[in-house]
């Protein structure tokens, strides 16, 4: 039976508990969400004594299964103010399964002002002081511990960010090639810090492994799952191609793509920094076009991007990052933008709201439009070293918004909306209002259909459809971030029909369990309402649900589109 | 009557041989589906036929001026 590892930092002990019954069957999402539904406070401060911060592998992470390696990192959100759950690939995931830990949970705040680090391996979990680390960056934590307790270790940091506890700071995990994936959204990198640990080295040396109860049965339904990935265009060519980055050009033609911090929906720098232009400038340099984010990837779709000598300079190179500084703050030149990546990496901010930060301080003329350099020198300069305007930055685009009295400033409770505008691609504006996460595209990816024609059309401008639409799908999504999963597995779920019925085969055969079509839809019903509730105990109301005012006035080209749903029609979301 | 000018736009792996834009000419009531097989591809490869940055059926009839843009099934997030 897996186990859950408990850290308590203000009595600095740890002990080693028995999964309750009713965690025993949630994983990822589910259970960081039920964790913290359960444990913390709604009301509390999320960087004080009260708050928690949770990790916990996906139900099928650590088994042979396609793209089943993300871990949930769950707490209360300092961004939101609301719950927070937010995954990422890299070994963690698959190494916690392996030792058998259903959860880690980090509670209280050490008294006194030292730092210190968590080691996890087959014999639990011990709290040691740390200095040397301290203050270093992302790259430089996981080389000095990579030297220090081996290539395989598995590392979850923050960097200076999280150090000094923004709340754009995200968490970072080593992935296979000892490069950096991250917990990105919400600030989880400030929770970490305010409980002051700078990292938590794993070993799975002498770990039991994965018991599965049918292991046949696991084979079969892993077959057809693998091959319904590879057999979908979008998950077994686009994405491997050219990443997310194609997005570029598709929300460009659609008039989707926020351009000058949310002014217009094209860009006529867009064939600059398209995909289509990285995977060749990628090729050329002699970089990776297809590089997977953990073990048992059969996606790929992350990249390793080299700089003009033909030197590594960024990987997991997304289009919301690209977006975010491209588009949204008119920068056209894809190296300033990899490098401010990598900046962002090592620093450990979430680029997506870094990024749409720098785009309402450029409108408040803290920097000019389009200015590269100047990005990636303030973030070295100033968010690095913790300046009075690089912790304004470093805090959001709602903080910097507020500091300088901009009024366009695109959040959703208090997170930086991503890159897609909710007027041209209506289906996301819903997402981005009702998701208790904040503004998050990934919580309801409606562009899948919207835009990309994957489970069916519904169109992107008109009102009708997209309620239900995103309804469904953040119901799907809540579930599928509780199995492991990678969000990507929705475009074969979408279509095609042996994709879904092999993923729930594989959870029964893992676990001698009976599980229907109907529980795992009510899976996520129930993780979207319990989240639900924490944000309303917590204190956010349905007004909280709403996009920023400029948005139902002010149209964006080229459709002139203007957000217009009212506010019966938001809150009817909640109808399930 | 007068030929109509469409500009035509190809995206992804569209591109290789062919163009990334081109402006051609077409009869008057020439559909989306008269351009995509002429351009040699099969109507299974479209994922996205965009008329003016808006989603177009294939039978669309195209108009003077009009863009027409092509991407094969492709997918991010």
């Amino acid at each position: 039976m897996d186990k859950i590892l408990r850290v308590n930092m203000t009595d600095l002990t740890t002990r080693v508990e028995e999964t309750p019954a009713e965690w025993a069957g949630l994983g990822g999402r589910a259970l960081t969400s039920t964790i913290v539904a359960k444990e913390v406070p709604p009301a509390c401060h999320a960087l004080g004594p009260h708050n928690k911060l949770v990790f916990a592998p996906g139900l099928l992470s650590g088994t042979a299964a396609s793209n089943s390696g993300r871990l949930s990192a769950g707490a209360k959100s300092p961004l939101t103010g609301g719950i927070k759950e937010s995954n990422v690939g890299g070994t963690a995931a698959q190494m916690f399964a392996r030792l058998g830990i259903k959860a880690l949970i980090v509670e209280g705040v050490p008294p006194g002002e030292g730092w210190y680090a968590l080691k996890v391996g087959k014999d639990g979990v011990t709290i040691e002081e740390e200095r040397g680390l301290l203050g270093l960056g992302n790259f430089a934590v996981i080389d000095a511990l990579q030297a220090l307790l081996g290539k395989k270790t598995g590392v979850i940091a923050i960097g200076p960010a999280g150090e000094m506890k923004l709340t754009s700071a995200n968490i970072s995990v080593k992935d296979p090639s000892g490069k950096i994936r991250s917990h990105g959204r919400g600030g989880l990198g400030a929770v970490m810090g305010s409980k002051r640990i700078k990292f938590i080295a794993i070993d799975d040396e002498g770990a039991p492994g994965i018991q599965i109860a049918d292991p046949e049965a696991f084979k079969a339904a892993s077959c057809v799952f693998t091959k319904a990935l590879m057999d979908h265009p979008v998950s077994g060519q686009g994405l491997p191609t050219y990443g997310t980055n194609v997005l570029v050009n598709i929300l460009h033609e659609a008039g989707g793509l926020p351009t000058r911090n949310f002014t217009h929906g094209q860009f006529d720098g867009h064939e600059q920094i398209c995909g289509e232009t990285m995977h060749d400038t990628i090729v050329a340099r002699g970089g990776k076009p297809r590089h997977g984010c953990h073990a048992g990837c059969v996606i790929q779709c992350s990249q390793v991007y080299h700089d003009k000598e033909g030197q590594y300079l960024t990987s997991g190179f997304e289009y919301e990052t690209i977006w975010g500084l491209g588009a949204n703050c008119l920068i056209k030149e894809l190296d300033d933008i990899a490098l401010a990546d990598s900046v962002m990496d090592d620093l450990g901010l979430d680029s997506i709201e870094t990024a749409v930060a720098f785009g309402v301080a450029m409108e408040a003329g803290i920097l000019p439009w389009g200015d590269g350099k100047e990005v990636v020198r303030i973030l070295r300069e100033e968010v690095g070293k913790g300046t009075a305007l690089g912790r304004v930055i470093g805090s959001g685009a709602g903080a910097v918004g507020r500091t300088y009295g901009v009024t366009r400033v695109p959040v959703v409770k208090n997170q930086a909306i991503p890159a897609y505008d909710p007027r041209s691609v209506k289906g996301i504006g819903i997402t981005y209002c009702t998701s208790p996460m904040g503004a998050d595209h990934t919580a309801g990816y409606t562009i899948a259909t919207n835009i990309l024609n994957v489970g069916g059309q519904v169109d992107p401008l008109k009102k009708e459809g997209q309620v239900e639409l995103s309804r469904n799908l953040q119901i799907a999504t809540a579930a599928v971030d509780s199995t492991g999963m990678c969000i990507f597995i929705a475009f074969p779920a979408l279509d095609i029909p042996e994709c879904l019925p092999a993923l729930i085969g594989m959870i029964n055969a893992r676990f001698g369990a009976k599980l229907t079509g109907e529980d795992v839809t009510g899976l996520g019903k129930s993780v979207l309402k319990l989240e639900r509730a924490f944000n309303l105990a917590a204190g956010l109301t349905s007004a909280d649900d709403r996009l920023p005012e400029f948005f139902c006035s002010d149209p964006v080209s080229p459709h002139q589109a203007v957000w217009d749903f009212t506010n019966e029609e938001i809150d009817a979301f909640w109808d399930f | 009557m007068a030929p109509i000018t469409v500009t035509i736009k190809l995206f992804a792996h569209f591109r290789h041989g062919r163009f990334k834009e081109a402006d051609h000419q077409f009869p008057p009531g020439t559909a989306c589906r008269d351009v995509i097989l002429g351009l040699g591809f099969r109507l299974g490869e479209m994922g996205i036929v965009m008329v003016n940055g808006q989603h177009a059926p294939l039978d669309h009839p195209l108009s003077e001026r009009d863009t027409l843009a092509l991407f094969p099934l492709v997918g991010g997030g």
